[in-house]
């Protein structure tokens, strides 16, 4: 642990840290363009030049050279401010003055720190050079002129993202990066290029000249379109969500975010359901609460409690659903159901459905066993996490199920379902490196789980953890990876079905044979709702998406961005999302619209404030309750022991980015969408 | 950065010598050998890496493409364009600048009819201006392929270049009457051993 002295103030930092990571450690600012702390450190930029006392007779570049016991390092002399003045003076030499027209503008580093650390004027008179704009697809724009070879973008794609698909091609005066080939980027991390870009180089293409940073309210809240609960920072412009930014949070998405988070936002200003309809005579009509609520009072008028079912969607957040199950407990039905794939699961001990390792755990892991899960498009965010064990070695990683296009070496066992079986009977090969691991992991994924026989698959993977140490009292390796941002906190609330009641596909069999009268739909859209036949559909939710289209009533909420609400992600953590603007029309939080159809039905609801039904919220699941933690989860009985099916394990087949009714109303995500499937096809870059 | 799509592999003379440069590292640091293997790539290809070159040796090394493209456009030796068969490169450093490449560079210019960085219609010369290509005791000098042309001025430079027209053999090395570097017109000192 090296102690040294910064600007005069001792400091005492890690062994292996850097000159620069001290002078922050002792509050001295040091301006930097390419060092981050995420990624590979390059030393291109010279910015961070400091002077160091008895070392050579220049400046060094602090973030490139090892503090050092008893080094006595000076940021404010003299020489320092000259280094610095004359950095910045090279770099703006062939950087366009175009401030006025550049989307970075008011979140500039360059900016920012020339204000701060140039010179009031610049000397340069001659021609300055151009670079030709690259193309690299729909998300990341490219003004490459701005450029100053920083290669922060290079580094993250190439080690945190883990597609090479950046580089710094041709040489001195000439350097450009790109991509060589013309060819858009395939990660779907992408869009951490623009934040990561300290020019306005790499910008958003989707939010290019639509906002000022100064216009926007910022939200810090969490994301829902995938189970990992990335924390987030939503910016509003009057009402309207403008874009998505990343939060710093070290134990889930450090400060990356996937693009479905950042770029699907133009979704929630599109396909919007903004009034009550109804449908009268085979078609539906506007209409308003009162008509809305009584015609759903007339049918449910006499309705056995059996022949009325609901299924919580994959937005969902815990206070809509806990509000549903209480309205369907009044109502008498048991048939209620969040797991609209089918998934085996959330029956038995709560470590049977969370990720319990957890996010930040994987860097503490040795081995890792995927069943049925493709981490990369169904939690990029924890893919990456993944990645970044990688990195680090000593971590091997086996798949079985679909082959995958991972960001990491995984070697393959293959999709049959008897590879599965001698894995979880422990004849399989790769059960003795399971047995050697001291921190092994197994990733099941709701591929996996959702099928016939995912109870089987569950309690098996459970007992082969338990045998080969995967499970201790310091160490849990069994973990399930969820797809969707309601599914734990459903599985928390008990949104199963109750005794006698039925699940998703019980529901449509009901449905097909006429024994189901009405069915409330919270957002469930994932789910064919053609399959409930005759009976009488509730859809309440924000978005004109599948669920909509086959209902009889339509009762217009609020998107993730438009209420607060809490939302468990895949590890068991417990988050509160905040309201970042209202619902368009006659949008209502989706709690307020059950709690006055309830007082319609006479069946009220006990609650008439978010804090009330907070406090049943937790009444229910004691364990939502502690905000921002894991809640320590039992580990018992889950599962059900049993033969696995002869059928392999396939992955769901869902499009990355259009996998919910967000994803899929936003024009940002349709043109991704296209892209990936016109390159996977083979297409050219003329198409369209 | 061409058009050139069809697939490109080593052929058995190139394969022999990647096998060699592939022995020199380790198995796991494979990617050492980019540059040989760039170069054989070249040679194969008449002296130009396509793009399918680039990325079969990114194949072959285990590297992403864009790694190799780094390498291939930072190197003004790897051509990226197709060239002529004969490549004229003058060097105009200044040694052989003071040494009269001006000359040499006038000659070639008037014998090709090509300006510097051009090809002739025929496809058969280009002409490139280098920097020091390390034989600035034998300045000014060409190289043409691997062979260096040395102590030119601008008639043996013509005649150079129009024997290379006809397509005659023109013996590397210096142009004057002199072994390698040693003294013009053969030795000066040392010429008698003394007995004793």
């Amino acid at each position: 642990m090296p102690t040294l002295s910064i600007d005069g103030i001792e400091v005492t930092v890690e062994a292996g840290q850097t000159v620069l990571q001290a002078c922050e450690a002792a509050g001295v600012e040091v301006p930097r363009f390419c060092y981050h702390d995420r990624l590979e450190i390059a030393g291109n930029c010279r910015m961070c030049l400091v002077e160091m006392e008895g070392g050579p007779p220049k400046p060094i570049a602090s973030c490139a050279m090892p503090a050092g016991d008893n080094m006595v390092i000076k940021t404010n002399t003299p020489a320092v401010k000259k280094a610095r003045e004359g950095v910045m003076e090279f770099l703006l030499i062939n950087h366009p003055l175009d401030c006025p027209i550049c989307d970075q503008g008011g979140e500039c580093d360059l900016q920012d720190q020339s204000m701060a650390y140039g010179k009031d004027h610049s000397r340069y008179t001659e021609v300055k050079r151009a670079v030709k704009d690259k193309n690299l697809g729909p998300l990341v724009k490219t003004t490459m002129t701005r450029c100053i070879h920083c290669t922060r973008c290079v580094r993250f794609i190439t080690d945190v993202a883990g597609v090479e698909e950046l580089g710094a091609v041709f040489r001195g005066e000439h350097t450009e990066i790109g991509t060589y080939v013309e060819a858009a980027l395939t990660s779907e991390l992408q869009g951490n290029l623009i934040d990561l870009c300290p020019v306005g180089a790499l910008t958003s293409k989707p939010y290019a000249f639509t906002a000022r940073p100064w216009e926007l309210r910022h939200t810090e809240t969490i994301d829902v379109h995938d189970a990992v609960g990335s924390n987030v920072r939503v910016d509003t412009r009057g009402r309207q969500v403008m874009r998505v930014l990343p939060l710093l949070n070290e134990d889930i998405n450090e400060e990356w975010i996937s693009d479905k988070t950042r770029f699907a936002c133009d979704g929630l200003a599109k396909r919007r359901l903004d009034a009550v309809y109804v449908k009268q005579e085979g078609k539906l009509q506007q209409s308003d609460w009162d008509t809305g609520f009584d015609a759903i009072r007339d049918r449910l008028d006499g309705v056995d409690g059996s022949k009325i079912a609901a299924i919580a969607g994959d937005l969902a957040c815990a206070e809509s659903m806990t509000a549903l199950k209480d309205l369907m407990t009044a109502l008498g039905s048991a048939n209620i159901d969040c797991r609209q794939d089918g998934a085996k699961i959330g029956t038995g001990a709560r470590g049977g459905y969370l990720f319990n390792t957890t996010i930040a755990g994987i860097e503490n892991a040795d081995f890792c066993l995927l069943v049925g899960t493709d981490p990369r498009h169904e939690a990029s965010i924890l893919n990456a996490r993944l990645r970044k064990r990688y990195l680090q070695g000593g971590f091997t990683i086996y798949s079985v199920g679909a082959e995958l296009d991972a960001t990491f070496p995984v070697t393959e066992l293959g999709a049959g379902s008897d590879v599965l079986a001698d894995i979880i009977a422990g004849r399989h090969d790769v059960c003795s490196q399971m047995v050697k691991s001291t921190r092994g992991m197994i990733i099941v994924g709701q591929s996996a789980l959702a099928r016939a026989d995912g109870a089987q698959v569950l309690a098996g993977l459970k007992a082969i953890a338990e045998k080969t140490d995967m499970v201790t009292s310091d160490w849990n390796g069994f973990n399930v990876l969820h797809n969707a941002a309601a599914r734990v906190a459903g599985l928390d609330l008990g949104l199963v079905p109750g005794e006698g009641g039925m699940d998703v596909a019980g529901m449509q069999a009901a449905g097909a044979k006429g024994d189901l009268d009405v069915v409330f739909l919270l957002g469930a859209d994932e789910i064919d709702t053609n399959a409930f036949g005759d009976a009488f559909v509730v859809y309440i939710g924000s978005h004109g998406d599948n669920g909509a289209h086959h209902a009889d009533v339509i009762l217009p909420a609020a998107a993730y961005t438009e209420k607060p609400g809490t939302y468990v992600n895949t590890e068991g953590r417990v988050q509160r999302a905040e309201r970042a603007t209202f619902p368009p029309g006659d949008g209502r939080e989706d709690w307020t619209i059950l709690r006055a159809l309830s007082e319609r039905l006479g069946q009220t609801l006990s609650y008439d404030s978010l804090p009330e039904l907070r406090a049943r919220m937790v009444e229910i699941a004691p364990q939502l309750a502690a905000i921002d933690e894991i809640a320590a989860s039992d580990w018992g009985d889950f599962g059900t022991a049993g033969d696995l099916s002869s059928d392999d394990l396939a992955l769901a087949d869902t499009d990355y980015y259009l996998s919910n009714p967000v994803c899929r109303a936003s024009d940002t995500m349709a043109e991704c969408s296209d892209l990936k499937l016109n390159t996977a096809e083979g297409a050219t870059g003329t198409h369209g | 950065m061409s058009d050139q799509k069809e697939a490109f592999v080593f052929n058995d003379e190139m394969e022999a010598k990647a096998q060699n440069y592939l022995a020199r590292y380790p198995k796991d640091r494979s990617a050492s050998a980019v540059m040989p293997f760039l170069d054989l790539a070249q040679r194969q290809n008449g002296g130009w890496l396509s793009q399918a070159g680039m990325d079969y040796v990114a194949d072959r090394l285990g590297l992403a493409p864009i790694r190799v493209y780094e390498v291939a456009t930072f190197y003004s030796m790897y051509k990226l364009k197709p060239i002529g068969k004969v490549h004229v490169q003058v060097c105009t450093t200044t040694p052989c600048w003071l040494r009269g490449s001006d000359d040499v560079v006038g000659a070639c210019k008037d014998v090709l009819g090509i300006g510097m960085g051009e090809t002739t219609e025929d496809g058969k010369f280009s002409l490139a201006e280098v920097e020091c290509l390390g034989a600035c005791v034998n300045a000014p000098l060409i190289q043409v392929g691997d062979d260096y042309y040395e102590d030119l001025d601008a008639t043996s430079a013509k005649a150079l270049l129009e024997a290379f027209k006809r397509g005659d053999e023109v013996k590397p090395g210096p142009q004057v009457d002199r072994q390698t570097s040693a003294p013009v017109g053969g030795a000066k000192t040392l010429t008698h051993v003394e007995q004793g």
